[in-house]
């Protein structure tokens, strides 16, 4: 290492703060947000990915929605900066699955724009839907780290949403659903991202009981905290030895142990991958909100495209989009036709995996209301 | 090796069939920082963690082809004063992609609503082009900006150059740490008032009072586990808070649904049809229409949004606004997903935030002394019950908390025994 003269940065000789928050959202609003808050009376589809907003005032505001891949450097930040810059006067949003949203006050912009995103950014406009039609666009997948920054995944998640999303991209970019679909990426059982009441959702499997590597476990890990981090109690210390001793029978494969203790890693090239689950749904809207039911209890990790998990979910989606009835969602519609006829019309194979649920979730759990629809 | 730019990439053959097909590539996102951030270093800028995301390429290429992730977990890395926000992400191939050994994700709090001015996020851009990867998730799952890899001694300047983004770099505000760890996670709220003419409350502001009131709980984890708190305007449930959330704030109103019966002919005329796409999809057969008016039997409406969804020009939520909580929601570890369940029937939109706090608070310092380590609030509620719970939140039994009443006559009749 050549020495080098030690200058400080700024941030190296201030004072830290703490405490102080997140910035107030109203320096963050459009002006013409800002003069309309809560005072919006109703909202019109102009074409896929443009709502028209219209204030009691008379104002009007133009919402442009674009797919963006989450994953963003911060280049590709700057060049939508710029874009918002220039039609936007400097504001934006993000939704909760990932889109960017610009505002716009004249219509003869929203060509434009959506011609300069693609070109330099290369997002698609779309991702919404017109419930007064009854059409239906597909939104962004919500997703999780995978093998991207994760340390317990089954399978990667950024990788398998770019392969789905390149196969169902014309439902992104048009109408052409009955209803709202959800489609979510966990990329194990943990499910960070909780997509445990979508549409569809793909969340990775592991199938095998953590390798104890002795060796490893004694020169790196902490056997009391390991053993404590066992949520199924799985784990006994073998004090003698210096290592653990695992009961396979009570093992979840959640990995929380090679969480604590790098010496017994979970990851299975050949047998982790991707459950497929259907049929969740959140919005009280007709149906109230169900949990999603496993349908496909394991798929393989297949990079860099998973053609299994792509083609699976896109048969699910186009066997409902063909069969399904305005506003009916999987849910809904499977609660029409009945599972045997949602099994024969996918062509997916019902096995002894998909049935007997997890047995911890107690039965009083299934007497509360999951909905805030109730009569008054 | 590819050159683009005059930067010299790894090869990466199975990534680059991710940067093919329509939809955006996160792979060429990773490579364009690369090249870019080699760049800004060639032209003179600073930047601490060169080749960052070039070692995130190479990292990223082995899982394709080992089929397995080569990050794990290990030491707990903070910023002062807290004691959560950061997650410590080491790579197991040590010395061999030193570039990204330490590749630490530090949470950001997001502004309620995920709005932003473009110079708050061009400042965030700078700083993090700087001290870390120049690489983000716009937006994490929980809400947060998440700024993916940085070393552990750069984690500190990084946690300045935020909380001071107005003085350095013309934030019009500085941006603070979100939660992580057994804490009080960075609460979330769908855009509510500012965009959507449906919200029955304000959810911007509630999820900013929240968050200013709980600092401490969200940067100092101290409890069994997490806890989640989100806010959606209505039963529409952007935000997923019945799911994703412990604390689910779902607006809804209790009178009647406002109706503009002329916008309702208008739709008719335009092409709507009333009868199939609103009546026959009431689930409660609430809706009734003669093609001169819409009739709505409010005893009966559930108030599920379905007909104010498809005629939003026409009807509204009433007037009588305010929030139903539920509680429990959570992800399948470690006892099984569920929904969250009603616990507070209706607190109206007046009362709504510090009525919330008072709940929140009696939850916290009940769930801190009777929970297990790792045990989610609705988890601990099945252990002990539901009625201990409402005695904690001081609710009494109401039928709107559950579809059913129970089966079995096995009652414990506890307070009649000596
Ligand atoms: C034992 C269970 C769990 C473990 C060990 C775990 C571990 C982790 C780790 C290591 C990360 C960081 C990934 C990274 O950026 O490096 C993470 C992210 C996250 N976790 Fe968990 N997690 C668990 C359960 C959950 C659950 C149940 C939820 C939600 C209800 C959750 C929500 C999140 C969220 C929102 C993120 C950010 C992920 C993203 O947006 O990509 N986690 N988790
Ligand atoms: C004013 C703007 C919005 C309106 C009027 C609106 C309306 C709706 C409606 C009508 C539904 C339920 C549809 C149905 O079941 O038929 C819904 C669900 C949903 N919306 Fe919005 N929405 C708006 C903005 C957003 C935004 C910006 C997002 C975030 C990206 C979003 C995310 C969702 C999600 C995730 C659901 C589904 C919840 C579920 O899984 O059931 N919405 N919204
Ligand atoms: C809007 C709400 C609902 C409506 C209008 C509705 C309507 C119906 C109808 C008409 C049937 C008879 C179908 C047949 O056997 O031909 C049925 C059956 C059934 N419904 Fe529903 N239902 C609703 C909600 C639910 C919900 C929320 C659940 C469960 C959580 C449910 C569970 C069932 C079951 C288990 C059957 C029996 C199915 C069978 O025998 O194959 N329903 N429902
Ligand atoms: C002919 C059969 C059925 C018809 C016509 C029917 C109809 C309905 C209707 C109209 C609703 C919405 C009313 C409300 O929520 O207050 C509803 C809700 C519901 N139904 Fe049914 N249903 C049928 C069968 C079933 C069966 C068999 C089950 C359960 C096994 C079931 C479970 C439910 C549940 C859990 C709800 C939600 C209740 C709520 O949100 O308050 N239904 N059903
Ligand atoms: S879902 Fe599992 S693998 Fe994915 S980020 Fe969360 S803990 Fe990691
Ligand atoms: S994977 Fe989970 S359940 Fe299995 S031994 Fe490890 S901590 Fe216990
Ligand atoms: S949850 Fe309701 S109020 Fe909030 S954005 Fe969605 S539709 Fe609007
Ligand atoms: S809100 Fe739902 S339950 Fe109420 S009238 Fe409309 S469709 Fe029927």
């Amino acid at each position: 290492m050549v020495a080098q003269k030690v200058e400080k940065e700024p941030e190296e000789e201030l004072e830290p703060k703490t405490d102080f928050g997140p910035p107030h959202y109203s320096i963050m609003l459009h002006p013409i947000i800002k003069n309309n808050y809560g005072k919006w009376k109703y909202h019109e589809v102009v074409r896929p990915g443009v709502i028209k907003r219209v204030a009691e005032s008379g104002d009007v505001l133009y919402v442009v929605r674009f797919g963006s891949p989450r994953l963003l450097s911060v280049y590709t930040i700057r060049d939508i900066c710029d874009i918002a810059d220039k039609y936007s006067d400097g504001y934006l949003r993000f939704t909760s699955r990932n889109n960017v949203e610009f505002f716009l006050t004249d219509p003869d912009k929203i060509e434009p724009l959506i011609q300069e995103v693609q070109e330099k950014l290369g997002f698609p406009c779309g991702g919404t839907w017109d419930a007064t039609k009854g059409e239906y666009g597909l939104t962004n997948i919500v997703h999780t780290q995978g093998w991207v920054h994760c340390h317990t995944p089954a399978t990667d998640a950024s990788g398998i949403v770019k392969a789905v999303m390149d196969e169902l991209y014309d439902y992104f970019t048009d109408h052409k659903l009955p209803a709202l679909c959800r489609i979510s990426l966990a990329c194990c059982a943990n499910m960070c991202g909780a997509v445990h009441a979508s549409d569809i959702a793909m969340v990775g499997v592991h199938r095998k009981v953590p390798k104890i590597d002795d060796d490893a476990v004694r020169r790196t890990c902490e056997i009391p905290s390991t053993v404590a981090a066992c949520p199924t109690g799985a784990l006994k210390p073998d004090m003698k030895r210096k290592t653990v001793i695992l009961d396979k029978d009570k093992c979840m494969y959640c990995g929380n142990c090679y969480t604590m203790c790098p010496g017994m890693p979970i990851f299975d090239p050949e047998n982790d991958g991707v459950a497929i689950l259907v049929a969740g749904k959140l919005s009280d809207a007709r149906y109230p909100p169900q949990l999603s039911k496993v349908v496909v209890p394991w798929l393989p990790n297949n990079p860099p495209r998973w053609p299994e998990v792509v083609q699976t979910v896109k048969k699910i989606l186009e066997t409902w989009a063909t069969h399904a009835e305005k506003y009916e969602r999987i849910a809904e519609w499977i609660h029409r036709i009945g599972w045997e006829r949602f099994f024969e019309l996918t062509g997916l194979e019902f096995t002894e995996k998909l049935i007997e649920d997890y047995h911890r979730t107690p039965y009083l759990y299934t007497t509360f209301r999951t909905s805030a629809a109730f009569r008054w | 090796m590819p050159v683009v730019d005059g930067v010299e990439l790894p090869e990466t053959p199975l990534l680059d069939e991710l940067e093919k097909g329509p939809w955006p590539s996160f792979v060429k996102e990773i490579k364009r920082a690369a090249v870019e951030s080699e760049k800004a270093m060639k032209a003179g800028k600073k930047i601490k963690l060169p080749g960052a995301a070039k070692g995130l390429l190479k990292v990223l290429e082995l899982s394709y082809k080992d089929k397995r992730t080569h990050w794990k977990h290990g030491g707990i890395v903070a910023v002062y004063g807290y004691g959560g926000g950061v997650i410590g992400r080491y790579c197991d191939l040590e010395d061999k992609i030193p570039e990204v050994w330490h590749f630490h994700t530090m949470r950001i709090n997001m502004p309620a609503g995920w709005f932003y001015s473009t110079k708050a996020l061009r400042a965030i851009c700078d700083a993090w082009e700087k001290w870390g990867s120049g690489l983000t998730n716009l937006h994490g799952s929980t809400g947060d900006i998440i700024l993916l890899g940085t070393r552990t001694e750069h984690l500190q300047p990084m946690a300045n150059a935020l909380a001071y983004l107005d003085k350095l770099y013309g934030s019009p505000a500085p941006f603070d740490i979100g939660g992580s760890g057994s804490d009080l996670r960075t609460p979330s709220a769908c855009m509510g008032p500012a965009l959507c003419e449906f919200a029955c409350y304000d959810t911007l502001e509630a999820c900013y009072q929240f968050t200013i009131r709980y600092q401490d709980e969200l940067h100092r984890p101290m409890w069994p586990y997490k806890f989640k708190i989100k806010c959606s305007g209505c039963p529409n449930d952007c935000v997923a808070s019945k799911a994703r959330s412990d604390f689910a704030i779902i607006g809804t109103w209790k009178d009647e649904i406002q109706i503009d019966q002329e916008a309702v002919k208008e739709y008719a005329k335009a092409g709507v049809d009333i009868e199939k796409q609103v009546v026959k999809k009431c689930p409660t057969g609430a809706i009734s229409w003669d093609g001169n008016e819409l009739k709505i039997d409010n005893k009966n409406c559930i108030r599920c949004m379905h007909c104010i969804n498809v005629l939003p020009k026409a009807l509204k939520p009433g007037k009588e606004r305010g929030a139903t909580i539920l509680i429990g929601g959570k992800a399948p570890f470690v006892d099984g997903a569920i929904i969250g369940w009603v616990a507070v029937p209706f607190i109206p939109a007046d009362e709504l935030i510090d009525k919330c706090c008072e709940i929140l608070e009696a939850i916290w310092d009940w769930w801190d002394e009777n929970g297990k380590f790792r045990e989610r609030v609705g988890e601990l509620i099945w252990r002990v019950g539901m009625s201990e719970f409402l005695k904690v939140i001081g609710q009494k039994a109401d039928v709107r908390m559950v579809y059913a009443p129970r089966n079995n006559p096995f009652i414990f009749w506890r307070e009649l025994q000596d």
